[in-house]
């Protein structure tokens, strides 16, 4: 026996959760908090408004201030957000993409207010913006300005704020959205070519330091309930990083060749159902990422075990960070060496893996690269094609997943039973943040202001780096925004491809041929084929559920109508219209359906629609079900109603009831 | 309007009476020449969704009004669409002066259904301008031409769907040649030169007409400016002489003819003695509404085909 005192252990990754909500102030206390009970760096929720660039008071804002992650409209916000938290000590990750040029500016402002100088400054902007086009959602401008905003603060931050990660290329946001291990490697790796290809261009970035710019690319990666396939692929994306930043971009020393990821555990197989469940699955996913010594994730944030419900509260997020502070601190994972280094199994895995990875990813870099393939919708297509796979795995019972496709029956959770157990944002948080927005307003020099956004624009057009004019354009008092319409003017807005294409799938079941003939007996009586609207009204980018509303939906003989994300109710309902559809599935996941699914409807009264039917599908608390249905609404899905096959059934139900009535 | 869309795509027998009752007052009432209605096709991906919103933007600050018909050609009637690739951006989808309707593509064979001409038909009374998006797949351009006053051919540069154009012999039918993507360089101007020399070998049915190759960049707006003045110059050019009326008059024989060929065959084209001698009838035949010809002829067909048995 050794002496306790005496054992040497490796120092533990980064400590975080992620969180962020109603107001700077709330979150700032919120921040302080986790970090008195031993977190050991940050990680920023934003809200919808400020990841889409708009103001608290912006139309499209309507229901989402404050709701999923802290507003952050000006430079007073963000000293608000940090205030009393020493900026030159502390690791701050921001998870902010198309606007992080604006917000790493904020925080760069702020900084400089408290006296810290921005050399100082250590963290992370997530800053991958291709993976928004694919998965996450909150994109604003077309793929190639967006990539120019990056390079520019790549280039900036690399004398400037020599600690700053300035893009977390991100695998996470993928296998949430379906991706295979495989994919995941291949497309994330493609993205982080396209950024150092793009930088290694650029006449003010010499090339003696593209290998410190090639040392500060980091990865945000998931770990997912396979934990054995898990430690292979990051053990194949340290070695193909290694391989590929010798071969591409000639970097010779090894520590600037290494592999430094960031990780969130998968929640996209967390459960509705037997919640507490979870937490297990919570504990094996993260094995995936610490277990392997030579490929461990530099920082890691935990869901929590009621991630399928709605927003954690305190106490949820205080039993996630429990998990990682037992694992570091009370087995013995961090005492060994690699564990896994020589064995032939682990081994054999992780080249089939690199392999399959580098042809994939060879395929995205002869397309074109990733630009190309987001906007010929390959990779986005080849994701939903991924996740349709794994519903339909799940639904016919293919892949077990406890509490909800297998080992139903059980004792009601004590978690849950007749508790409100989940985070509710005040809906005075949103109007608070537009009344400090116009003091704001009313408070700063409006010549500064329009100066600042004059030179940013001036910047831009002629080539420019957005960041020394954006720093100056926070310092003047330039709102979130105001910076983005500023751009938009000068990039445009852009609307990802759906990656919900028309190529019809074989092989469907019985239950899914009986619902076709339903289908078709139905579109018979009606005179034209059954019509579907499936809208996502909001700036909610959650397009999983509705994507493979659609395809089911086609699959059983309906015509459906689906555009994408982000739709005001407005456009919804005139679509709706046009279109002349039977029936309208609303998908909604941002926590917003209160405001939302009320504007449809009375946007559709107001249309002389009131007879059409309307269902709801998402993140819908029992008791907000309730009051959606009577209000009007049909039906109401959850998490739980992982069988697609029967919600089809009932929009057959649905719609025969409401062409009955007529 | 999406109401009398909802009736002409109605397939119960009462509907389908009172649809072509509708459609034939609507045909004889209409004025003329009305709406501009106009094709655009061209391969998928060539740009076709993305620039009718630069051309939305274009023309609804001057007043204009817009409608879109967007055809998916590759899903049928009983199998299921998706049809969510409406338009690209939201330059005004919740603007009342704009109207946007997919349909699926309906008949087995591939053509436009009698919706998609009711469609045309139906929103041209209300709106100025009508523009169909269709995938070009051979068929359906030919298809798309007999609804349209002008077809506008959209090229994806670098992409061999010109070549392809060109071999198909398809190259006559397009009034307004694009090459979308300007933005991508060189590339662009090679396909441009491509198409002029393929143009220049060919002949045209309208010899008055010589179909500008223009460069266009749906992503930033270069060239959709004088895209819509070609279309204008165009209008013009039909209207001058009456071209218009003969080209609709062409149209809506050729019309009559493929919806005649599609739902009885070429068994039942015999039974009105051919397809020479339909063409005849319908030249001298007054009736303005191709509607009510394509009833009446099927009619007499299908009691021929009674009599016969
Ligand atoms: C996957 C996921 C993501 C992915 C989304 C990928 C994508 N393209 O869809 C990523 C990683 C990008 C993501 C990001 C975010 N997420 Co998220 N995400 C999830 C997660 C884990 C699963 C959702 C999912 O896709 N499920 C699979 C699909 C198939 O199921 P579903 O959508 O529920 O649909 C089913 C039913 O609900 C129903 N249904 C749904 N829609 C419709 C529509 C119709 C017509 C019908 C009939 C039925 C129906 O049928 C479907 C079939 O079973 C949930 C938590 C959970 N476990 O549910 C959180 C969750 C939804 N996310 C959340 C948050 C906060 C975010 C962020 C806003 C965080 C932030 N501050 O930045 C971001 C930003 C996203 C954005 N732009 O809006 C919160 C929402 C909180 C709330 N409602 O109060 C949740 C609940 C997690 C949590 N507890 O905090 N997320
Ligand atoms: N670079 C560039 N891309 C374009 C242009 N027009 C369209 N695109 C892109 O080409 C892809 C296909 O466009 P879409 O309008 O859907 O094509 P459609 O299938 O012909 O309707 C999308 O990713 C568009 O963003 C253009 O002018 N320049
Ligand atoms: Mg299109």
């Amino acid at each position: 026996m050794s002496d306790r005192s005496e054992r040497k252990r490796d120092r533990p990754w980064v400590f975080r959760t992620y969180s962020g909500h109603s107001s700077a102030r709330a979150s700032n206390e919120l921040y302080r908090t986790n970090l008195a009970r031993g977190q050991t760096g940050l990680s920023v929720a934003f809200d919808l408004p400020t990841q889409t660039g708009v103001d608290s008071d912006h139309p499209l804002a309507r229901g989402e201030v404050g709701k999923v992650g802290v507003p952050i409209g000006h430079v007073e916000d963000m000293s608000a957000l940090f205030e009393g938290i020493p900026l030159d000590q502390m690791n701050t990750s921001m998870t902010i993409n198309s606007t992080a040029a604006w917000l790493l500016s904020l925080y760069v402002a702020a900084a400089e207010r408290s006296g810290v100088d921005a050399q100082k400054l250590q963290g992370t902007t997530q800053n991958d913006i291709i993976k928004e086009y694919l998965s996450r959602g909150t994109y604003v401008f077309p793929p190639e300005p967006s990539m120019r905003l990056i390079s520019d603060m790549v280039a900036y931050t690399v004398d400037a704020i020599p600690k700053w990660n300035p893009i977390n290329v991100c695998s996470y946001h993928l296998q949430e959205a379906g991706a295979t291990p495989v994919q995941e490697i291949a497309y994330s790796f493609a993205t982080a070519l396209a950024v150092l290809d793009a930088v290694k261009a650029r006449d003010d970035v010499p090339d003696e330091a593209i290998p410190r710019v090639v040392g500060r690319i980091s990865f945000f990666l998931n770990s997912g309930i396979r934990f054995v396939e898990e430690i292979c692929k990051v053990r194949a994306m340290a070695e193909l990083w290694d391989q590929i930043t010798k071969e591409r971009y000639g970097v010779e020393d090894p520590k600037l060749r290494r592999f430094r990821y960031g990780v969130q555990v998968n929640s996209l197989g967390l459960t509705e159902a037997q919640p507490e469940n979870n937490v297990i699955r919570i504990v094996l996913e993260t094995l995936g990422v610490t277990a392997s010594k030579k490929a461990r994730c530099r920082a890691l944030q935990l869901p929590a075990w009621n991630e399928a419900l709605g927003l954690p509260r305190p106490w949820d997020q205080q039993w996630s960070l429990r998990i990682q502070q037992i694992l570091a601190y009370e087995t013995d994972l961090l005492e060994y060496a690699d564990l896994f280094d020589g064995s032939f199994v682990v081994e054999a895995k992780t080249r089939e893996l690199l392999e399959e990875a580098r042809t994939e990813m060879e395929k995205v870099l002869a397309m074109g690269g990733v630009v190309a393939a987001v906007e010929n919708a390959y990779m986005k297509q080849r994701l939903v094609e991924s996740q349709t796979a794994r519903s339909r795995a799940i639904e016919v019972g293919d892949q077990i997943v406890v509490g909800v496709n297998r080992f139903t029956e059980a004792e009601p959770s004590p978690l849950v039973e007749g508790k409100q157990s989940i985070l509710k944002v005040d809906d005075a948080a949103e109007r608070e943040q537009i009344e400090r927005l116009n003091a704001f307003r009313n408070r700063r020099n409006p010549e500064e202001v329009a100066a600042a956004l004059t030179n940013l624009k001036d910047v831009l057009s002629s080539g420019g780096n957005v960041m020394p004019a954006s720093i100056r354009a926070a310092h003047a008092g330039v709102t979130t925004g105001e910076w983005s319409d500023a751009l938009r003017e000068l990039f445009g807005e852009y609307r990802a491809p759906t990656g919900v294409v028309a190529r019809q799938t074989n092989g469907a079941g019985p239950r899914t041929q009986a619902v076709r003939e339903r289908v078709r007996a139905l579109s018979e009586q009606l005179g034209r084929p059954l019509k579907v609207l499936i809208g996502k009204p909001g700036l909610d980018g959650h397009s999983n559920g509705a994507e493979q509303i659609a395809v089911k939906a086609r699959d059983v003989g309906m015509e459906v109508v689906y555009e994408g994300i982000r739709l005001t109710p407005a456009e919804i309902v005139q679509s709706a219209r046009d279109e002349g559809v039977h029936v309208i599935g609303l998908s909604i996941l941002s926590g917003s359906h209160g405001v939302l699914v009320t504007d449809v409807l009375a946007l559709l009264k107001d249309a002389g629609l009131s007879g059409l039917p309307v269902v709801v599908g998402g993140i819908i608390p029992d008791e907000d079900a309730e009051t959606l249905r009577d209000a009007g609404v049909s039906r109401v899905y959850t998490p739980k109603d992982f069988d697609l096959t029967r919600i089809m059934g009932e929009i057959v139900d649905v719609v025969a009831e409401s062409s009955a009535d007529h | 309007m999406a109401e009398a869309l909802n009736l002409t795509d109605d397939q119960r027998p009462e509907r389908q009476a009172a649809a072509l009752k509708l459609l034939d007052i609507l045909e004889r009432e209409a004025p003329f020449p009305g709406a501009a209605r106009i094709g655009i096709t061209g391969a998928p991906g060539a740009g076709k969704s993305t620039l009718l919103d630069a051309l939305v933007r274009e023309l609804r600050p001057r007043g204009e009004t817009v409608a879109i018909v967007a055809v998916d050609p590759s899903s049928q009637r009983t199998g299921g669409a998706l049809l969510g690739d409406r338009i690209r951006l939201r330059s005004g989808s919740s603007d009342p002066g704009v109207f946007i309707r997919s349909m699926a593509a309906r008949d087995r064979l591939g053509g436009l259904s009698d919706a998609t001409h009711a469609g045309v038909t139906i929103l041209a009374l209300v709106f100025d301008r009508v523009f169909i998006e269709t995938v070009g797949v051979g068929q359906s351009e030919a298809d798309v031409s007999r609804l349209v006053d002008t077809l506008v051919f959209v090229a994806n540069p670098g992409t061999g769907d010109v070549l392809q154009f060109m071999k198909a012999g398809l190259l006559e039918l397009p009034d307004i040649f694009l090459v979308n993507k300007a933005d991508a360089g060189p590339i662009a101007e090679r396909t441009v030169s491509e198409l002029e020399s393929g143009l220049s070998l060919g002949e045209r049915s309208d010899a008055a007409w010589t179909p500008p190759v223009l460069l266009t960049s749906a992503r930033d707006g270069s060239g959709v400016h004088q895209f819509v003045e070609a279309l204008d110059a165009h209008r013009r050019h039909l209207q001058n002489d009456d071209r218009i009326s003969q080209r609709r008059g062409e149209a809506a024989r050729a019309l009559v003819i493929g919806a005649l060929q599609r739902r009885y065959g070429s068994f039942g084209l015999q039974q009105l003695g051919g397809l020479a001698s339909l063409r005849s009838r319908l030249a001298e035949d007054p009736t303005p509404s191709a509607f009510t010809r394509i009833a009446r002829l099927g009619a007499e067909i299908e009691e021929a085909l009674r009599k016969s048995d």
